[in-house]
């Protein structure tokens, strides 16, 4: 392997790896921030015992997501300096402006969420939370209007060969951002959704299993524990709460990931129709939809797949919003790119080997079918598994059985999966440009670039070789904790995020016996520190 | 000398200043987690002081390369590419150290502890002087050529300067925390901190000048060289107000040497961004490093709005923070108890009890 085949390894465990972090950050974000505006609505304990406890399994993840995203932004200048070079003027616009508009707010209204609970007014110490998740919002849109530029390069002009930005509106409000940040954030709710739905099960199951709660005549739930430290009647009422609101934001992000992602798939087939094209699968000409599609899909000349199934006209809805207008396949597009960029590397330096050699204009296309496909199957399993749990639930009850919550926790990972692949989907697609070339009669079709132009040409490939396995094998030491971490603290249930409750019982109890209560527990005189490491 | 890639270029000063600054005395509070700090519990009333604000302060590094790669493209992608080996160095430490602490208090074993906490303290060591070493030679000279990359092998960068650079901020990241502990905490870390700081301020910041100095070698300027003379006079300000007993002025003392520090620094370098060791007719400077006037323009107003109120949201914190933490504040570490154990202590004999012992005992 070559140094940018590296590169390329690096570049994308790296980015989905912090994409793992990332939406469940901006999704489990939001829906603590609502939560706690109930709290601070109603006053209800459940809701405060919600939002400290999903709070911590936020935070557990949010440091990890901070972590793996420094390294995104120091790489494309260590890997990438040809493509750095290259895009600086256009590019490092908005990733700036995440840092200054969006980092800055993030990092330090969460350090005073986390800390501010006495020090701050309850109003004040809310706003904070969601000023944070506005942050997290906001960074979204940067990064997402700097990866659209890529996609769908806009609002610039060639100035002795390198793209200029003119046009900062344009860049700003690329239509291919305007929907990519929509369908992430709906992506990022999903998972969100899922891992309430899935640990709440997990909890309202133990507490049946435990024998706490118990079931009526009717089939409804029965909550017990009236004296068990943590896990009393609110506790049930905090798990039961959490499945229902996990569930409906499941359903409702799994539709609007459907309805964003059907506007990205049209502007797709404008901006990059070899993209769609290879996502299909689709040789030829045609109008249909593949559901399944045999063959060799890696082999490049296209040829022998065949669809085995097909849903006549859908491809056409897809890209069009009829069912009769003819999509373009990988065959007739080739020829066009070929017609237009030319069929051979150009003999320049900066292409190191590859140089001269010709041009695969189709990406790999097992990557982009299954990509594409994995990305709304596993969307759409969690979300009709969702739509299951509601109704299973609707007396309060979860199930005895075992391996029915053991798939609810299992089914954690699959919006998780939707994610990875769809940004492996659109990444991959997207090759072997690494700014793609933008159709648009907009005459700015010039702009563009070839990934293996891309790479730092003064950085060896034992350099990059080195940095993959460090950074590799730290990320997959991390990962380990992290889980271990989250399913401590998941198994804990409120009182481990929440001690308190478990303290008050037990000096409760000593008060009870006649002893006297430890001196210097937190939460009595002084305020200094609201949260401690 | 036009004027959008000048003010840039001393907005990138800025930043630098202001990580240096923030950063600085969390760098070092992170490393004194392992010099200083006696006992877990002299440890965590240091985590305490940074907590709610290293992660903000952090940001004025991810600030300072993002603005450098918009505003400087060729700048940033020199820069980051030659340095290749030691910035992964220093993101492998920065990684470390965010995630430790997090984690650190998470479980509560001795062991569990104790590798965290050599986390922040390897991690801060690391992180400041790679991001010294990184400075000094961008000021003093790195092997690119025509293009902008690296000629010679992954170590052909290294030179003395780096290790200057690497050292010099080090050590100013460890006075500065411990003026910082001084001001931060009470009892008998803040008394510790203040004699440890009069005792080694008179050498810490030695290679910090001695890099001021060499930039001005180099290319130094009467009004750069003034400020060194201003940085003396401060440091020893600085001296003189911790033997006093004024923690605060001693410590806006330290600051107004950084500022004088890094102000003579790049002023002496303006214009140039990285001298060519190769050859002088590869510098990169403001002019040919730079994006254009459009995009600096854009940037302009967005900073100008932008960076005032991150100064102000971030001073807000302080001041909400701003109490002194001691030993006395830090409560008991909680082995929290798990409800699934919780659950079989209290209703011992209650039906499912025994299952729910052996399937939640995992940790
Ligand atoms: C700001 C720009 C940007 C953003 C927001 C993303 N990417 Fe990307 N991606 C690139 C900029 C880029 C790149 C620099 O252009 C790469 C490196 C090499 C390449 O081919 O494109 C790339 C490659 C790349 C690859 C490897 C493709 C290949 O080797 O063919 C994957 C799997 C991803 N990305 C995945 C992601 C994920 C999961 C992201 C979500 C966080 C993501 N990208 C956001
Ligand atoms: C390849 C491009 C990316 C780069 C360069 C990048 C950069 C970063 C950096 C530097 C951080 C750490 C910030 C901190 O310390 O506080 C971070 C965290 C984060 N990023 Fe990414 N990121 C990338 C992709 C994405 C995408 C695509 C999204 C969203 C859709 C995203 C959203 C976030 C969020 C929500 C965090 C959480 C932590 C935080 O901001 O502090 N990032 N990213
Ligand atoms: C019916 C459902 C869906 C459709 C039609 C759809 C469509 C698309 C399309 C066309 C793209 C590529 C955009 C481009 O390359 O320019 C895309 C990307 C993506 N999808 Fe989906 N999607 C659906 C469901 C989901 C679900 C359920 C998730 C996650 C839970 C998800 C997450 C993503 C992500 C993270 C990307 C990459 C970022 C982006 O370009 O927005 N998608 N989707």
């Amino acid at each position: 392997m070559d140094a940018l085949e590296i590169a390329r390894w690096q570049f994308g465990i790296t980015t989905v790896y912090h994409f793992m972090m990332v939406p469940l950050t901006i999704g489990l974000g939001l829906v603590v921030a609502v939560i706690q505006t109930l709290w601070y609505r109603t006053g209800k304990e459940e809701y405060l015992r919600m939002t400290k406890f999903w709070g911590k399994l936020f935070l557990i993840n949010f440091i990890m997501g901070v972590a793996t995203g420094i390294v995104q932004e120091f790489q494309f200048g260590m890997a990438w300096s040809e493509y750095s070079r290259f895009v600086g003027d256009v590019f490092g616009a908005p990733l700036a402006l995440e840092a200054l508009l969006a980092f800055f707010v993030e990092s330090t209204f969460l350090g005073l969420w986390i800390f501010g609970w006495k020090q701050l007014k309850r109003g004040v110490h809310l706003a904070c939370l969601w000023i944070a998740v506005v942050g997290s919002f906001l960074s979204a849109y940067f990064i997402i209007v700097a990866n659209s530029w890529m996609q769908h390069p806009v609002g610039v002009q060639m100035v002795n060969g390198r793209p200029v930005m003119t046009d900062a509106w344009a860049v700003f409000t690329n239509n291919t951002a305007l929907v990519a940040v929509p369908h992430t954030l709906f992506g990022a709710l999903a998972v969100a959704g899922g891992f309430l739905l899935g640990i709440a099960w997990y909890h309202l199951w133990r507490r049946r299993h435990d024998g706490i709660d118990t079931v009526d005549a009717d089939g409804r739930a029965v909550a017990g524990g009236a004296n068990i430290p943590g896990r009393d009647k609110v506790d049930y009422k905090v798990w039961i709460r959490s499945l229902r609101i996990g569930a409906v934001v499941a359903m409702i992000s799994f539709a609007g990931t459907a309805v964003t992602g059907d506007l990205q798939g049209k502007l797709m087939f404008q901006q990059q129709p070899m993209k769609m094209a290879a996502a299909e699968a689709a040789c030829h000409d045609g109008t249909g939809f593949s559901v399944l599609s045999v063959g060799n899909l890696g082999s490049k000349n296209c040829n022998d797949i065949v669809a085995v199934i097909e849903v006549p006209g859908l491809l056409s809805f897809l890209a069009k919003g009829d069912f009769t207008t003819e999509v373009k396949g990988v065959n007739s597009l080739l020829d066009e790119y070929k017609a237009k960029y030319g069929t051979h590397v150009p003999n320049d330096p900066i292409y190191g080997d590859r140089a001269g050699q010709q041009i695969q204009y189709v990406p790999v296309m097992e990557v982009t079918y299954w990509g594409f496909r994995m990305m709304i199957g596993f969307g759409g399993l969690a979300a009709f598994a969702a739509l299951l749990a509601l109704w299973v639930t609707r007396k309060g009850v979860v199930p005895q059985s075992r391996w029915i919550m053991r798939l609810a926790v299992f089914g954690i990972l699959a919006p998780f999966g939707a994610n990875a692949a769809g940004w492996i989907f659109t990444e991959m697609g997207r090759q072997p440009f690494v700014v793609a070339p933008n159709p648009d009669a907009s005459g700015i079709d010039q702009v563009f670039m070839f990934t293996a132009a891309a790479v730092s040409p003064g950085v060896s490939a034992g350099e990059i070789i080195t940095s993959l396995v460090v950074l590799g094998s730290i990320y997959a030491v991390l990962l380990v904790v992290e889980v271990r971490l989250l399913v401590k603290y998941t198994r804990g249930g409120v009182v481990s995020a929440m001690p308190e409750l478990a303290q008050a019982h037990e000096s409760k109890k000593r008060d009870d016996d006649g002893t006297p209560g430890a001196p210097g527990e937190p939460g009595g005189t002084d305020d200094v520190l609201a949260f401690a490491y | 000398m036009e004027l959008l890639p000048t003010i840039w270029f001393i907005a990138i000063a800025v930043l630098w200043t202001g990580y240096l600054f923030l950063e600085g005395f969390d760098l070092g509070v992170g490393m004194l987690m392992k010099l200083f700090a006696r006992n877990n519990t002299d440890r965590r009333v240091l985590l305490n002081t940074i907590g709610p604000v290293w992660d903000g302060n952090e940001v004025w590094l991810l600030t300072a390369g993002g603005a450098t790669f918009a505003a400087f493209p060729r700048w940033y992608a020199s820069l980051f590419s030659t340095l290749y080996l030691p910035l992964l160095l220093v993101l492998v430490a920065l990684i470390f150290r965010a995630v430790a602490f997090e984690y650190r208090g998470k479980v509560d074993t001795e062991r569990w502890r104790t590798v965290w906490d050599w986390a922040i303290a390897l991690g801060s060591f690391v992180a400041s002087f790679g991001v010294g070493a990184a400075l000094a030679l961008t000021t003093t000279g790195l092997p690119i050529n025509a293009n902008g990359d690296r000629q010679g092998g992954p170590f052909s960068w290294f030179n003395g300067y780096a290790v200057l650079g690497g050292l010099a901020v080090a050590a100013f990241a460890l006075v500065h925390s411990l003026a910082f502990l001084a001001l931060k905490t009470d009892g008998e870390v803040r008394h510790r901190a203040r004699r440890w700081f009069v005792r080694l301020v008179p050498f810490a910041l030695l290679p910090f000048l001695a890099w001021m100095v060499a930039v001005q070698l180099l290319s130094g300027k009467p009004w750069t060289w003034l400020l060194v003379v201003l940085g003396i006079v401060a440091a020893g300000a600085a001296w003189v107000l911790a033997r006093q007993g004024s923690e605060g002025k001693a410590f806006g003392a330290l600051g107004a040497f950084l500022v004088c520090g890094t102000a003579s620094i790049f002023g002496a370098a303006f214009p140039v961004v990285i001298p060519s060791a190769v050859d002088p007719a590869f510098d990169l400077t403001v002019s040919n490093a730079s994006s254009s006037a459009y995009t600096l323009g854009l940037m302009s107003v967005v900073a100008a709005i932008g960076l005032p109120l991150v100064i102000a949201y971030q001073a807000w914190t302080y001041w909400v923070f701003r109490r002194r933490v001691s030993a006395a504040h830090i409560p008991a570490a909680h082995g929290f108890l798990p409800a699934i154990a919780a659950k079989v202590l209290v209703d011992k004999g209650a039906p499912g009890a025994a299952g729910g012992a052996s399937a939640g005992s995992g940790e």
